[in-house]
């Protein structure tokens, strides 16, 4: 029982662990992550199985040139997430190699390159994504229409083996542009808005999810339930997800009611593309999003203005990638700049004064 | 269109060397500051042990590059490297030794009381008159040794200053609590 | 009562149960009794006994010295056998001056001061009277409580808080005090009171003790200025500001004390300290200890004569019944790891605790993630991970900047932090470093003064040889001068 060297307190902890966390995240993306499976058939199995193995062997692989000790820091998840959540953004039957390259990256570059676990500024799934959309626009823009697993028409087994790897897709299996992409190019045509919407068959399956789209855009009430079970469990906190949804929500609903031929309202904005991931998921990264309540709630409405703007004005058709990296790089700013107030002082480094009647009136509270 | 270019860059870039000329001869900012923000930042007790007979012109050395920034031994490793971050150069710590903050003490049974060593204390902490036993004030004492220099009968000593309940703090934690990394 | 939360904290397992149902157990006397000078905060006790005096109960042991101190009394009758330098119990494992005594078995009282009117006595006798008794902080704080009553005199205390909260986990002896000494307590406070010339007093007990409110309450249920207040079961709850915010809405200011807000906080195990010292002029000489944590066979609390070593204790209590990893001396939140057993209990030790490796719940430290658990939960507002990031890589001022100084080392950050990162330990080490730097600074000054008052001293020692010299070189002058005009002449 004899110390060595002092230890200081606390000598009792709580169980948690940076493994649990990421187990309930992943537990968290569960449901959205089966349902996509179940919509998009095996390939999106066999590719959301590579791309999490790249993600493993490329941590194995760094850690081991870091000198890290392997067991310790692969099991405690984090890496296993970040190509889960890739897996998620990417196009359900892309080509094997799309998972490999972004895995890759995320790892080695996303997170390594800047010191490992705890260090990286960047959030790693979404930088692996926006260099992915860049590199190879055609690949991360085809979006496949839904072919369930119980459906007719759904690819088997070794059909799905060949659709992944030697990107031999049937033409039975139609794909096309997604809801977003829709919309931009159509709008960009001269057609209206009511008319783009009312052809197209997907914005009435927007709330299901049976439309084109990543594993994370199709089920949006699934991640929501996902999201609002890791505020329960207190993970992650209310204020990015509110911001962020809040703000896209409120600039469209702006927008909407000035120009309603032009703007696309609040219901679309928020239900397509992957701000409902990007909200819970993503921009909530516990290492690359502000520590105080109110930076959160500034970087989450960064977040929303941003994917607003880039998917309004902007040459992508969908934003959330962008609009997370673009506030990544602000955090250390609102961190240094945006803290909570310390006790006994009213604003930083100004202390608090009270007055005599304040402090005598301190008396005077009702008996119950 | 080319030459109002031309003769546009070339004016603008005379204007703003003329500006800065101006500034480099009426703005200059005095070197002396320096040397006394050094001197501030010595220990002041004008022990010698640098070479230099006090800390004034030991600062004025430092400030000119004329000393390194590690001559002070009572100012150890941190003041080495304070004094090269306020010169902005680059320094190698690792000759540099802190040893253990120490003070004297006089062995009782072998002074003789030839006064010598009071003589050339800086801050006169020690007592004592001829042939009287001399003592040394603990607090008084910073370490420079130039009393052990100078005693015939060496009863002179340098002691550790042992730490106590009321002087010790909490040591760093020990960030190895990783296991240590597998060589690559 | 309107109580206005602040944000933060955290609930760790309070592990009451043990001792919880468990009355106040008799120690019998040791063999020996380690009596340290230093056992509060300020300057160390000045011995007044030699080896070989035979002392009474409650005999003056050590005086104190200077403004903040405390004087220590014998806790049994005896003879004084050492003065001596014994392990401290302080993690550090550093010696202490112990004064040691061997009882005689006798347990004699020493000549007690009973006043039958104390409430006639002036605040300043009061004062006095719980300086002379020793009485110090019994929460853990250890600060003299004479000093702390003196301060009513220079602000107007408008509210007294009596802290019951007793929030760390394991520790029952608060608990257990208030259940079964709830007259003395209250009669203490209003000795309090009337030292402090304060109107009102608030005894704040959390709702997890129903026992001791009730106790409480009806001890005081006739008395107006004194009133029970049922606070929330949270860590770090009996943190004097926490509990300040809590009750009163107020903080204390930055750099101030909460005197300038016209409270002040004292223990509760202290206001009964004050009734016994007041009433019955019994000093300091024991208090109750809890022994527990799931090491120990048999937990209970105790009421423990002071200088008891806590291996004796342990073996009161049964001894071990698992290996235990760490002994405590306070709660596992904030409470001191022992470097060994033989050391003495001490005014502040509230409980002994020897915690199993499965309690500890220790697990490997891993690089910080930055979730935010720790801002989530810190009492003051503070943001642990950029502190420690900050210690962790040397630079104390940027730490500093964050609000290092205004850490409590409370430990919620470091009981919720995922990646087992010993936050508290940073903070420490920080703080030791700010302190041993003003420390620098303060000795590198004197010795400055020093140096120049030397090289002055030298100047003016010169100046009076050299004119010394002069006036010597005048008066042969003026005595050649003489003796030639005498020649002439």
């Amino acid at each position: 029982m004899k110390n060595i060297s002092p230890i200081s307190g606390p000598h009792t902890h709580t169980s948690n662990s940076i493994n649990m966390i990421m187990l309930k995240v992943m537990f968290a993306l569960l449901p959205a992550t089966i349902f996509g499976i179940y919509l998009f058939g095996w390939p999106a199995l066999i590719l959301f199985t590579i791309t999490i193995l790249s993600a493993i062997l490329s941590e194995i692989f760094c850690l081991y040139l870091a000198g890290k000790p392997i067991k310790l820091f692969l099991f405690d998840g984090s890496a296993i997430l970040t190509g889960w959540l890739l897996a998620m953004t990417l196009p359900p039957w892309s080509p094997w190699w799309i998972g490999v390259v972004g895995s890759v990256f995320a790892i080695v570059v996303g997170k390594h390159v800047f010191g490992g676990i705890g260090q990286n500024i960047f959030n790693p799934a979404m930088l692996a994504r926006v260099v992915l959309l860049i590199s190879f626009p055609l690949e991360m823009t085809t979006w496949i229409n839904p072919y369930p697993l119980n459906s007719l028409i759904t690819p088997d087994f070794f059909e799905s083996l060949k659709i992944i790897f030697l990107s031999e897709t049937p033409v039975d299996f139609v794909s096309g542009a997604s809801i977003l992409g829709n919309i931009r190019t159509e709008l960009g045509l001269g057609h209206e808005l009511v008319n783009i919407i009312s052809a197209n068959s997907d914005h009435s399956n927007l709330v299901t999810g049976f439309i084109k789209g990543s594993m994370g855009e199709t089920s949006g009430l699934l991640i929501l339930a996902g999201g609002l079970l890791l505020i329960a469990q207190r993970i992650i906190s209310w204020h990015i997800p509110a911001a962020m949804i809040g703000t896209v929500a409120i600039l469209a609903f702006a927008f909407n009611l000035v120009n309603p031929e032009q703007y696309s309202g609040p219901w679309i904005q928020v239900f397509s593309g992957g701000v409902i991931l990007g909200a819970f998921f993503i921009a909530t990264d516990l290492v690359t999003s502000p520590n105080s309540p109110l930076g959160k709630i500034i970087f989450g409405s960064g977040c929303g203005l941003l994917v607003y703007i880039i998917r309004t004005w902007g040459g992508f058709p969908e934003g959330v990638a962008f609009a997370v990296i673009l506030m990544n790089a602000m955090t250390p700013m609102i961190d240094y700049y945006i803290r909570p107030i310390i006790y006994g002082y009213k604003t930083k480094n100004v202390p608090l004064v009270y007055d005599e009647n304040r402090i005598s009136a301190s008396i005077n509270t009702d008996k119950e | 269109m080319f030459s109002v270019a031309i003769v546009s860059l070339t004016l603008l870039a005379f204007l703003l060397g003329l500006i800065l000329g101006v500034a480099a001869k009426y703005l200059k900012v005095e070197s002396d500051p320096l040397v006394s923000q050094i001197e501030d930042m010595l220990p002041g007790s004008q022990c010698g042990q640098c070479g230099f007979p006090g800390c004034k012109p030991a600062a004025k050395a430092i400030a000119h590059g004329e000393s390194e920034v590690t001559i002070c031994p009572p100012g150890g490793r941190s003041l080495a490297s304070q004094l090269a971050s306020l010169l902005g150069i680059e320094v190698d710590l690792s000759k540099v030794v802190d040893k253990p903050p120490m003070y004297a003490q006089v062995s009782e049974a072998t002074c003789i009381g030839c006064t010598r060593c009071f003589k050339v204390c800086p801050t006169d902490a020690i007592i004592g008159g001829p042939k009287q036993i001399h003592a040394v004030f603990k607090d008084a004492c910073t370490g420079c040794e130039a009393c052990v220099d100078v005693c015939p009968t060496e009863c002179l000593q340098m002691h550790i200053i042992e730490t106590t309940l009321s002087s010790w703090t909490w040591p760093k934690p020990n960030t190895k609590a990783l296991p240590p990394p597998i060589a690559a | 009562m309107k109580l206005f939360r602040f944000k933060g904290g955290v609930h760790p397992e309070a592990n009451k149960i043990a001792t919880g149902c468990k009355s106040i157990t008799p120690f019998p006397i040791p063999d020996r009794l380690y009596l340290s000078v230093q056992q509060h905060i300020g300057a160390p006790a000045k011995t007044e006994v030699e080896i070989g005096q035979h002392v009474l109960k409650g005999e003056l042991l050590a005086a104190s010295q200077g403004m903040i101190s405390a004087p220590i009394h014998a806790p049994t009758s005896g003879v004084v056998v050492d003065i001596t330098e014994h392990t401290a119990p302080h993690p550090s494992g550093l010696p202490v001056r112990m004064i040691v005594i061997e009882p005689d078995g006798k347990d004699t009282w020493t000549k007690l001061d009973k006043i039958e009117q104390p409430f006639s006595l002036t605040p300043e006798e009061i004062a006095a009277r719980v300086g002379e008794a020793g009485i110090v902080g019994l929460g853990g704080a250890t600060f003299p409580s004479a000093v702390k009553l003196n301060l009513g005199k220079d602000n107007k205390i408008y509210t007294l808080i009596i802290n019951g909260g007793e929030c760390e986990p394991y520790l029952t002896c608060d608990d257990q005090l208030m259940r079964h000494r709830a007259e003395g307590i209250v009669d203490g406070i209003r000795l309090m009171l009337h030292g402090l010339q304060a109107p009102r007093a608030l005894i704040a007990i959390e709702d997890n003790k129903p026992t001791a409110i009730k106790a409480m309450q009806k001890a005081c249920e006739d008395i107006e200025s004194i009133d029970v207040v049922v606070i929330p079961n949270l860590y770090p709850m009996g943190s004097e500001k926490q509990m300040i915010h809590l009750l009163t809405g107020m903080d204390i200011p930055a750099g101030k004390r909460s005197t300038d807000i016209g409270v002040l906080v004292h223990n509760v195990g202290t206001a009964y300290a004050v009734h016994r010292a007041i009433r019955y002029g019994e000093p300091l000489v024991s208090r109750i200890v809890t022994i527990g944590g799931k090491a120990i066979r048999e937990p209970q609390n105790i009421d423990v004569p002071l200088g008891t070593l806590v291996s004796d204790l342990i073996e009161f209590c049964g001894g071990y019944k698992e290996k235990a990893e760490r002994v405590l001396m306070g709660g596992p939140m904030m409470g001191q790891a022992l470097p060994t057993t033989d050391v003495p209990i001490v005014k502040g030790s509230s409980g002994i605790i020897a915690l199993t490796a499965k309690e500890i719940e220790q697990q490997q430290m891993m690089p910080c993630i930055r979730c935010g658990s720790c801002v989530n939960v810190c009492p003051c507002g503070l943001l642990p991970l950029e502190m420690a990031n900050r210690a962790r890589k040397g630079d104390i001022e940027g730490a500093q900047e964050f609000g290092l100084m205004d850490c409590i080392s409370c430990g919620s950050c470091s009981y919720v932090c995922p990646s087992h990162i010993p936050l508290v330990q940073y903070f420490n080490y920080s703080k030791g470093i700010v302190a041993s730097q003003q420390k620098e600074k303060t000795h590198q000054n004197e010795i400055r003064l020093l140096a120049q008052q030397r090289t002055e001293r030298i100047e003016r020692e010169k100046i009076a040889k050299a004119e010394a010299a002069a006036k010597r070189k005048a008066a042969r002058e003026a005595k050649k001068a003489q003796k030639a005009r005498e020649l002439t002449s």
